[in-house]
């Protein structure tokens, strides 16, 4: 197995004694844009809270290029529901993407040059270097979700945890995003993106995993993408519209 | 010029601008802290809980500065951890939990000064006497904001995070515990320090009112801060000045004048005041008419 991999190995997650996630493992590899699927409550917020270090696992353990994370660390960035973001904070695009740096320069420190160019770089790369002046309720949707994805960009992380992104987006907002990912995935990124819209899976995704509480499937999207893995997540609650998609 | 300068030829005068200047410097600047993590309630729970530890404080040491300023804040720190451990240990949240405490609190307050012996008024303590600043309260004023402003400039950054997102933070190994903790200090000392001057009832407003005003104005963390900071010292002078020559009581005036700029730059903010919105959009209504409108039909 190659070490460019996230490695999670028998993770489990309670919220006041109840678990909500039981017992997931699984390897992927770097350079994927994987979606994490499953019913409301099947614990795929939990699965991404976790990794970043956001909730506190019961048992497990995650390991990144074979090494170990415990607690805080700059490899893993959380991009939060823009539902849990105060919109209205006095900053701009470009302060909330220098706060990707906050933990690479000690506290008092100025920002130096480098610090400045990697700002730049990450505004580039979601292609909004000329708002970078705007207050952040004066975006729309998906660029608000492309300011988060910079500031993880800025902090140099390699894994990308995503909530919903997606969801509330139009096409062009979603097209966007999708081609930005797709850029982070072919320079190595893992993405790893929690989605409810199962039709919109195979053209977003290159892998999928399922989670009902536990893990049911995880694979491609030509692998796990299947009607009985789907059934087996889903209950007998799957979306009647579905087989368009797959790619059984 | 005479009538700008004449009141500071006093040397009381003098005193009250200088504790102007700082305490007003200290609550503007701490007050964009305040204002962003939503403690604007708790601020106001913690003034009053001072009361009954200035009480305590003159009980037993009579009124040298050090018995009130120890007492003070012990009695805010008791309550603002109390409210804590209650919220915690039951299903009461915070914010009731802080309601009870500070009104039991205040009461007790009342009361134990109904025993003092000196003679001091209730009102003095309720809204200040900024011409009444004593040295030592200048000295008080000055060591808190010696220690407590290059500590919160220091934590500029993490405390932002803190500010902006607490659970990301959090995950980010940012002590936002100590930082929460220490900000709540900072707050307590900034107030125990500026009782004096605005009393426990007005002291809300000057933490709060200038942070509020330059939030209209800008969108820069670090510009809420100082500009909070520097509105805080341009209202309290000023407050000060009217208070001189109009014979007003100088808390209050200090008040009424940081939230008459409040005001204007709620109504006239460029940005985000409800003048220049109302015109925007009439603006941007004929605009739109203008662009729906067939071409060569002239204005109507």
């Amino acid at each position: 197995m190659s070490t460019h991999s996230l490695q999670v190995e028998d993770l489990t997650v309670s919220y006041r004694r109840i678990p909500a996630l039981h017992h997931v493992g699984f390897t992927v590899g770097c350079g994927n844009c994987v979606a994490v699927l499953g019913p409301n409550g099947a614990g795929k917020s939990t699965l991404l809270k976790a990794l970043s270090g956001l909730l506190e696992s019961e048992t497990g353990k995650v390991r990144f290029h074979g090494r170990e994370m415990r607690g805080a660390n700059k490899e893993f960035a959380y991009l939060p529901q823009r539902e849990m973001v105060d919109w209205d904070f006095p900053t701009t695009v470009r302060g909330v993407v220098e706060m990707g740096r906050y933990l690479r320069v000690r506290w008092w420190r100025r920002f130096s040059k480098e610090d400045r160019a990697a700002v730049d770089a990450a505004l580039e790369a979601v292609q909004l270097s000329p708002l970078q002046d705007r207050q952040i309720s004066a975006l729309s949707g998906g660029q608000q979700q492309r300011v988060f994805l910079a500031r993880a960009l800025a902090q140099e992380a390699h894994v990308l945890l995503l909530d919903e992104p997606f969801t509330g987006l139009d096409q062009p907002s979603q097209e966007a995003l999708r081609a930005v990912f797709r850029q982070l995935r072919d320079q190595g990124k893992l993405l790893l993106i929690s989605h409810h819209d199962l039709q919109s899976v195979p053209e977003l995704f290159d892998r999928v995993l399922l989670l009902n509480g536990e893990l049911i499937a995880e694979g491609t999207v030509a692998e796990a993408f299947t009607k009985g893995n789907l059934e087996r997540t889903y209950g007998t609650r799957v979306f009647s519209g579905l087989d368009h998609g797959l790619a059984v | 010029m005479d009538w700008l300068f004449e009141p500071f030829e006093h040397v009381f005068m003098q005193r009250a601008l200088a504790a102007c200047v700082l305490i007003g410097f200290l609550n503007g600047f701490i007050g964009g802290f305040v204002m962003l993590r939503r403690m604007a309630l708790m601020a106001d729970s913690l003034s009053h809980s001072l009361l009954p530890g200035l009480a305590v404080g003159v009980l037993l040491f009579g009124l040298a500065p050090a018995g009130l300023f120890f007492g003070a804040l012990s009695a805010a720190l008791l309550v603002a951890l109390g409210a804590q451990l209650l919220a915690r240990g039951s299903r009461v949240k915070e914010d009731s939990a802080l309601a009870i405490l500070y009104t039991v609190a205040f009461s007790a307050g009342v009361i134990l000064l109904s025993f003092v012996k000196v003679r001091v008024s209730l009102l003095h303590y309720l809204f200040g006497n900024i011409l009444g600043v004593s040295n030592q309260d200048l000295w008080v004023a000055y060591g808190v904001a010696a220690l407590v402003l290059p500590l919160l400039v220091a934590a500029e950054r993490p405390l932002q995070l803190l500010l902006f997102e607490p659970s990301v933070a959090r995950s980010q190994g940012i002590p936002t515990g100590l930082l929460s903790v220490g900000l709540v200090v900072a707050l307590v000392l900034t107030m125990v320090s500026s009782l004096q001057a605005v009393g426990v009832v007005l002291l809300l407003g000057l933490l709060i009112a200038p942070a509020a005003t330059v939030y209209l104005l800008c969108d820069s963390y670090t510009a809420l801060l100082w500009g909070g900071g520097a509105l805080g010292v341009v209202g309290s002078v000023i407050g000060l000045w009217l208070s001189y020559w109009l014979g007003l009581p100088s808390g209050a005036s200090i008040v009424l004048v940081l939230g008459a700029m409040f005001c204007v730059a709620y109504l006239f903010s460029p940005r985000y005041g409800l003048v220049p919105k109302l015109w925007r959009s009439r603006h941007f209504h004929q605009e739109s008419l203008a662009r729906w409108k067939p071409e060569g039909q002239s204005e109507g």
